[in-house]
């Protein structure tokens, strides 16, 4: 059942002149899945979602994406591959209107745009396509402002509404609750659920009850190693899981 | 019921297509009423001066391009602009090319460098991005200090010849050059006005805004930003080219760091990243140099002194605090 894999990595690691942030990581992400990657501060989950992502380079390992090594391949590369990231802080184009934020990730189906002596009503035909992209998302009456007017909360949804316009087949979302408050958790994590149709998704989240209720595997790092892997009620039982949340000081073990 | 709902646009994207239209039909404004002052403006002012505003208000619209639009800040403009500019009196000069030949060899000069020099440059960011640029300016100051056969050393190349355009319009008199430097900046002002409102534009504007997520979309961010840097060089070039027919000289100066500076000076009192702004900023500096020559020494004590104002007081410069108040990008 190999094909079943989408994303997987063997042996990876990442030494930081002497500190090993990641070790010998053997991650197996299910097509189709939810995937959660969770753990302690400084577990490592943050340096092991940006050599995903290619922003790093492992020292050691592969990483497979769809039968392909992509080990080496640059960020942009990967995104072409279908395999698209989120960012911690919210990555919008602050200049950029709302609509524009999406437009410029349709844009890419044109390929390389270099075309500089082209007026960008050419882009006009986009325009329709990315106003859906918004409506999906709740951002539709918004399309004219500029998008560093936008509400925190708000400019996480417009990041999605621009992932959601590559049609990846692969989301990886870095904290994608980071810093919201309780109305926005619910808003994206019912949105979340929404793309993950046909999509298979790699989390790194710190709040663990969108972890619970939306993971269908959670693999969970301490120290730069895999812990424990399985689903919510057999990671969350598991001793040293608990042990590894406890002793790092519990607040994040509700 | 349904498809009736379907087809019709959502409100966002009406108000959005009627702002972007405003802003159009005032940026089509802007342009005619430029031209018509061009057209008359050698009647009201002396031909010779305005030609050097165009030619500082092409080379900042040029150095806007790179910053305001690409995010890219060149210390180091003045190469460009003034190896195109010795290129172009040394052609017209020693080849006897005509003016808008010996033009175009500068402008392709300054291509080649803006395109050697930018993909050294583009691959650290920021602050290194800056001094790169700046140090390899220097080396071509130096250069051009050190190679007196072409370039003349301390006396520069001087008497450059303006020519026959086309070999047949005859450029010697002040006011049919004028128009010709009124043609060109106009063309590059267009030029550069096209490449921001294109889809290469938006992509640069998109880096120059969040380059790690422009590249997790897929961009090269790279490519852009050679791209963009090499489109700046050459326009900067084109700009240097014709100061070299205006004044029919090519001199140090061109070249000299200071001459970068002032292109930024420029560029932040008109107003970075709009698109009329450098031409204000070159007028309101040129003027300045101009009108307070008599000053001597202290003409760069009040240039300095505007630009502290500028920096503290509106740091969106002339046309930006206007673009503000209108609410509408100019």
């Amino acid at each position: 059942m190999a094909d079943d894999i989408i994303l997987s990595t063997a042996g990876l690691t990442k030494d930081f002149g002497g500190f090993k942030a990641v070790s010998g990581v053997d991650l197996k992400v299910r097509r189709g899945h939810i995937h959660a990657l969770i753990g302690p501060n400084g577990a490592g989950k943050t340096t092991c979602f940006n050599l995903l992502t290619k922003f790093l380079s492992p020292t050691k390992g592969a990483i497979i994406y769809n039968g392909r090594d992509i080990t080496r391949e640059k960020p942009a590369e990967i995104a072409r591959l279908g395999l698209v990231r989120s960012f911690q802080i919210s990555a919008v184009f602050p200049q950029l209107s709302v609509l524009t934020n999406v437009r410029i990730a349709l844009q890419r189906k044109r390929g390389d745009s270099f075309d500089f002596w082209r007026s960008e009503k050419v882009l006009a035909g986009l325009d329709e396509e990315a106003m859906r992209l918004l409506d999906a998302v709740g951002l539709g009456s918004f399309a004219g402002l500029a998008a560093a007017e936008l509400s925190y909360g708000r400019k996480r949804a417009l990041e999605i509404a621009t992932t959601l316009a590559l049609d990846p087949e692969m989301l990886l979302l870095d904290e994608p609750m980071a810093g919201m408050g309780r109305e926005d958790v619910e808003r994206i994590e019912a949105l979340i659920r929404k793309v993950s149709v046909n999509r298979t998704i790699l989390m790194v989240e710190h709040n663990l009850s969108v972890v619970a209720s939306l993971s269908d595997r959670i693999t969970v790092l301490a120290r730069g190693q895999v812990l424990a892997e399985g689903d919510y009620a057999a990671v969350s039982k598991d001793p040293r899981v608990i042990e590894a949340y406890i002793g790092s000081g519990g607040d994040h073990a509700h | 019921m349904a498809d009736v709902l379907s087809v019709e646009a959502p409100a966002g994207a009406i108000a959005l297509a009627e702002t972007s239209r405003g802003t159009e039909r005032l940026h089509r404004a802007i342009f005619i009423g430029l031209a018509a002052v061009l057209l008359v403006a050698p009647y009201l002012a002396y031909p010779v001066f305005v030609m050097k505003v165009l030619c500082f208000a092409l080379f900042a619209l040029a150095f806007n391009l790179l910053l305001g639009y690409g995010g890219l800040l060149s210390f180091g403009h003045a190469a460009y602009f003034g190896m195109s500019s010795y290129v172009c009196a040394y052609a017209a000069k020693n080849w006897g090319l005509t003016p808008e030949l010996a033009i175009l060899s500068g402008v392709l000069v300054s291509a080649v460098l803006g395109l050697a020099f930018g993909a050294l440059a583009i691959r650290r960011q920021g602050i290194y991005f800056a001094m790169i640029t700046l140090a390899l300016a220097q080396m071509v100051f130096f250069f051009s200090l050190q190679a007196p056969k072409f370039t003349g050393g301390e006396d520069g190349i001087q008497a450059v010849p303006r020519g026959k355009l086309f070999g047949l319009i005859d450029l010697t008199g002040d006011r049919a050059l004028y128009y010709v430097v009124a043609i060109i900046f106009m063309a590059g002002l267009l030029l550069i006005y096209r490449i921001i409102h294109s889809p290469f534009g938006q992509v640069c504007k998109a880096i120059r805004d969040n380059e790690p997520r422009a590249i997790s979309l897929g961009y090269r961010a790279n490519q852009y930003k050679l791209a963009v840097f090499v489109l700046s060089a050459s326009l900067a070039g084109l700009a240097g080219a014709t100061k070299a027919i205006v004044f029919q000289l090519a001199s140090l100066t061109d070249v000299h760091w200071s001459m970068s500076g002032e292109v930024v000076l420029m560029t932040l009192v008109g107003g970075l990243g709009t698109v009329f702004g450098p031409i204000v900023g070159a007028l309101v500096i040129v003027s300045m140099q101009n009108y307070l020559a008599s000053l001597g020494a202290w003409v760069t004590v009040v240039q300095g002194v505007i630009f502290v104002v500028c920096v503290l007081l509106f740091r969106e410069g002339i046309v930006g605090v206007i673009a503000k108040k209108i609410g509408r990008p100019l």
